[in-house]
């Protein structure tokens, strides 16, 4: 087994430290060790989205990424979505629009949209297919998860004014 | 689907860096942004004894105008890349060619210097750099050294890197005045890797004939190739459609046999370089011509 590191990073505000060996992955740290199992571990080589997690503000897919890579950063996961029992106005809109239906994919999803609208918060149905094209929903939901997309864009514009 | 077990540096410095490649040659791999790297060591078709994450290293993610030219280190991500004004304003190509590259989850982690060190034959920058004459900069136990993009892909996953050598920057050319350009390639799905691409720069004369030709076709063999014969034709020659048809029924026939697999045949990947570099060669001379 090769040399344990240990690691300090804050994840949705909290922060943590913890002894790693270098081939974790960043999911199965915040899944095993951290038990944050909102974030899914779906293809396990960057393909299909559901592990999705922001590092530093910016989405990117936690099981091509290593927990030793994550050292010093600020991570926020899907958890940090929902306050006091009341879904996050993206959630809210996925919920709406029928933007899930087995849910698998939905953690991902959730946390490329937080980035897009962060960054966007108008964007064209180009841009919102850009940061969808990151993310595959077996379900077939692709178009409902457009809808809950600017849905979401929407509810938190008025929620700003 | 889990990485093999391997041991992990995070040196601070290139010197370091390079270190750490003498000390393990021919067992280390450098870990840049990791979106190539990490599924292989997840799929176990790379088994390195040790990642050398470069990414600790302060000063290496610049983009900057040097000498009218763009130099961008080799840890610089592609999203920032493609966010850059000034790479917007001064180098639409490579801003054109990076949003072809995998999805934005990908560009936010992964590096230009990984993906050319990386040297995928599909992968859009190794593309651009050949077509634009770019130079690459690494550093190994003699000091710097200094490679054209010409010598730097040598074969499937592979490049004029020694494994002791860092690459540390890419610098490209601005193009000259009136030449236009394209980047063209066709994937299944966007993001996905290209079946086929083309890069075409032309540069036009007074009288609307090519003073330059430079036309790069990529996802057809195991390095970016230029379609040399089709650059010969195009050259002194009025740029008009006819001249465009025949310069992709050239480029289609000069490149060797294409890669076959499930996603496309050989046969379909040489049809594709005969039309995108019609089409390549059509959009470029819009440009030079605008």
């Amino acid at each position: 087994m090769a040399s344990p590191r240990r690691i300090r990073l804050k994840v949705n505000g909290q922060p943590h430290e913890a002894i790693v060996e270098p081939r974790t992955t960043l999911v199965d740290l915040l899944r095993g060790e951290l038990a944050l199992t909102g974030t899914h571990v779906g293809c396990e080589h960057g393909v299909c989205g559901a592990c999705t997690v922001l590092w530093n503000g910016k989405a990117v897919r936690s099981c091509i990424m290593l927990a030793v890579q994550a050292d010093g950063a600020e991570l926020m996961t899907v958890e940090a979505l929902a306050h006091d029992g009341q879904l996050h106005p993206i959630q809210q809109a996925f919920m709406e629009e029928h933007g899930l239906q087995c849910g698998f994919c939905t953690p991902g999803f959730l946390m490329s949209v937080y980035e897009l609208l962060q960054r966007n918060p108008n964007p064209t149905d180009e841009d919102i297919m850009e940061t969808l094209g990151g993310h595959l929903c077996r379900c077939t939901g692709y178009q409902a998860i457009l809808k809950s997309v600017r849905l979401a864009a929407q509810k938190l514009g008025a929620a700003q004014r | 689907m889990k990485p093999p077990s391997f041991e992990y540096a995070a040196p601070k410095t290139v010197d370091e860096a390079v270190a750490l490649l003498r000390q393990h040659e021919g067992d280390a791999k450098i870990l840049a942004g990791g979106q190539s790297l990490m599924p292989l060591l997840n799929m176990r078709l790379a088994r390195p004894g040790l990642l050398v994450d470069v990414a600790r290293i302060d000063g290496l993610d610049y983009i900057r105008e040097v000498d009218g030219g763009l130099a961008i280190g080799a840890m610089a991500r592609q999203r920032s890349v493609e966010h850059s004004q000034l790479v917007q304003r001064r180098f639409p190509l490579l801003h054109t060619a990076i949003r072809h590259i995998a999805h934005p989850q990908n560009r936010n982690q992964g590096t230009v210097g990984g993906s050319l060190a990386h040297a995928d034959p599909a992968a859009e920058l190794p593309a651009v750099a050949l077509a634009l004459d770019a130079e690459l900069r690494a550093f190994g136990p003699a000091g710097e050294r200094r490679i054209k993009a010409a010598d730097f892909f040598v074969t499937y996953l592979t490049t004029a890197l020694e494994p002791t050598e860092v690459l540390t920057e890419v610098r490209f050319p601005q193009l000259p005045p009136r030449t236009g350009w394209s980047f063209v390639e066709l994937a299944r799905r966007h993001g996905d890797f290209a079946l086929t691409g083309v890069v075409a720069r032309l540069g036009v004369d007074n009288g609307g004939r090519c003073s330059a030709a430079q036309l790069v076709l990529f996802g057809v063999g195991a390095t970016p190739v230029r379609a040399r014969r089709a650059e010969q034709a195009l050259a002194g020659e009025k740029l008009e459609t006819p001249l465009f048809e025949q310069a992709g029924r050239m480029a289609s026939e000069e490149i060797e046999e294409p890669l076959s697999d499930v996603h496309a045949s050989a046969a379909y990947r040489r049809d594709l370089a005969r039309v995108l570099t019609r089409r390549a060669l059509t959009e470029a001379a819009s440009r030079a011509a605008a």
